[in-house]
């Protein structure tokens, strides 16, 4: 038998490798795409997938997806993915691609997520040049949650919340995202395509594709913007949508290269890995050498019912944090379970501020300490604030001579002292918060000494504060036993 | 086996459980060869069927199409065979 020419049909365009068969995250019609018919979603993603097929970049893509209508990505791209905070996408990015350099990292978001919540993160991410591609969809109104007006509303457009129309005077002007980032020197590549028409369609392809390379290529930031049909928030039908992105998105909106540093980039090498674990605490100065040795093993396991939830409690720097730092710390070291929440205002001092601290011989269910068994409220304010919320047959200490009449209590015990006094005789009064610590810690009883030290050392860098904290605990534990303790009346 | 000119450059294969009948498909063709259904699928849309000729394998209505797929694009190609084979299950997908 002779061989002949023959003719047949071989596939030219199919289903991108890159989506899923079958969309089996989706808990129903796993055959099809959640997006309204017509929506420019579902095209941006075949665009998006035929890149990542062509540069065969499957098995290392990691695709961060926005809040919005394309929130499911991961519903249907059969790479990495990971869904940001709404407009966080960059900064996830950001941190994907810094950890993992060799992957190619995605931003899918939408023009409700990157221009409005996510207005910093896209800024940010761009001027630092990160070696990201963001995929921008801007069909120009808020449609997942129903036809909010977003930045990117035309001027006259009509949405739910500009029922007459936007109007510069009230609302401000369309946000040109593309334009504002590709006056940054960092960027190499900003390109605004549409999905208006085939010729359109064609470049935006085209497009999205050279902004996944430029990755590949190690060049830098790349972002594609699409102005993208929403027929059912538009109210159009869809054909007429794709012709309003042409006829009148466009005019705001208008296509093209906006940046393109392609040429001249150079690809850059990858960003130097972190340091290694074992590095970690020389490069925060902290010093293994001459640490006591860790406790757990030498104490017995805890009771298995202690459970100290002590409220620090005064101004910022009066050192309230550290205080708490130190007693969760040394409780970490003693082999106890621990919880430390700071709780302070904007102002780092003279504001408020007051720390949660439990240790507990069980897991903890909340760090939060809103019933206190001990108090110590190193100002007046801070007593007036919390005394009330002692547990009967808790502990106050508080750093004044005497309790206020109208804070006093009969179900609790009190320790009242001029600990900043006290602190101010041993050479410092900012060292109050450890003579309160010592007292605390003689009171509590249920951490050893060497734990204390252990974290003393791992907390106070300076030689000479851990010196004179060492000596304002002795002291406080001393307060505790010489002074009049005014116990509780019970029952 | 058949007359080779008269075979179309492309063909279509559409499916109909996937299509949301959106019509873009049938916006974009250039030779127009695709239209809406008459009937509504299970879904209740309108989809897009393939005329069963005319195609000339452009692939722009699968670009234009938002369902991932769809869509699919055949185009004619030829190669060197000692028999005949794959035209049967290709040309029967211009029925739908």
């Amino acid at each position: 038998m002779s061989s002949e020419m023959v003719s047949e049909y071989t596939v030219v365009h199919e289903k991108a490798k890159s989506f899923y068969e079958s969309y089996d995250r989706k808990e129903e019609l796993p055959h099809q795409t959640h997006f309204c018919p017509g929506c420019g979603h579902g095209i941006v993603h075949k665009m998006l997938a035929q890149a990542i097929d062509e540069l065969g970049i499957q098995d290392k893509t990691i695709l961060v997806g926005p809040i919005g209508c394309s929130v499911f990505t991961y519903y249907y791209f059969d790479v990495g993915n990971v869904s940001a905070a709404h407009g966080r996408a960059p900064a996830v990015a950001t941190a994907m691609k810094r950890s993992r350099p060799e992957s190619i990292v995605i931003g899918y978001q939408g023009d409700g997520d990157l221009s409005a919540i996510g207005s910093a993160e896209i800024l940010h991410a761009a001027n630092r040049g990160e070696h990201i591609t963001v995929i921008f969809v801007n069909n120009g109104i808020y449609s997942m949650t129903g036809g909010q007006a977003a930045p990117t509303t035309l001027l006259g457009q009509k949405s739910t919340t500009t029922p007459g129309g936007r109007s510069a005077a009230t609302e401000g002007y369309p946000l040109h995202v593309s334009e504002l980032l590709a006056t940054l020197q960092a960027p190499v590549y900003i390109e605004r395509v549409g999905l208006g028409d085939n010729k359109q369609i064609a470049q935006a392809k085209r497009a999205i594709k050279r902004a996944v390379e430029n990755q590949v290529r190690g060049l830098g930031f790349s972002l594609v913007e699409v102005l993208s049909p929403c027929p059912t928030i538009w109210k159009m039908p869809p054909v007429e949508a794709q012709h309003w992105v042409n006829d009148v998105m466009e005019k705001t909106f208008p296509l093209a290269v906006l940046c393109d540093r392609t040429k001249e980039a150079v690809p850059r090498p990858l960003a130097a890995a972190g340091p290694a674990l074992e590095d970690i605490p020389h490069l925060l100065g902290v010093h293994e050498e001459g640490l006591p040795e860790g406790n757990s093993a030498a104490i017995k396991r805890p009771a298995e019912d202690l459970d100290l939830r002590v409220r620090v409690a005064g101004f910022g720097g009066q050192g309230v944090l550290l205080l708490g730092e130190v007693l969760a710390e040394a409780g970490l070291d003693a082999g106890l379970e621990v919880s430390w929440l700071p709780s302070y205002g904007p102002e780092i001092r003279s504001g408020t501020s007051n720390c949660h601290v439990r240790l507990a011989g069980r897991p903890i269910d909340s760090p939060l300490v809103v019933e206190p068994n001990v108090l110590l409220a190193m100002n007046e304010p801070s007593l007036r604030k919390f005394y009330a919320s002692v547990h009967p047959d808790g502990w106050i200490l508080y750093n004044g001579e005497t309790i206020p009449e109208e804070c006093n209590r009969k179900d609790v015990h009190v320790l009242a002292c001029q600990f900043s006094q006290v602190a101010d005789e041993l050479g410092d009064p900012r060292v109050a918060n450890m003579v309160m610590l010592g007292a605390l810690l003689e009171i509590a009883a249920v951490l050893p000494e060497a734990s204390i030290d252990a974290a003393l050392l791992r907390l106070v860098k300076n030689q000479r504060w851990v010196q004179l904290d060492e000596r304002a605990l002795a002291r406080g534990r001393e307060l505790y036993k010489e002074a009049e303790v005014s116990h509780a009346c019970r029952g | 086996m058949m007359d080779e000119a008269k075979r179309d450059r492309g063909l279509l294969r559409i499916d109909t459980d996937e299509c949301k009948g959106c019509g873009l498909c049938v916006e974009a063709c250039p030779p127009k060869v695709i239209r809406l259904s008459d009937r509504l699928n299970h879904s209740g849309y309108r989809t897009a069927i393939y005329a069963g000729k005319g195609c000339s394998g452009c692939g722009i209505c699968f670009m234009a199409c938002p369902e991932p797929g769809a869509i699919t694009v055949m185009r004619l190609t030829n190669r060197k065979s000692d028999v005949s084979t794959g035209l049967e299950g290709a040309t029967q997908c211009a029925g739908n």
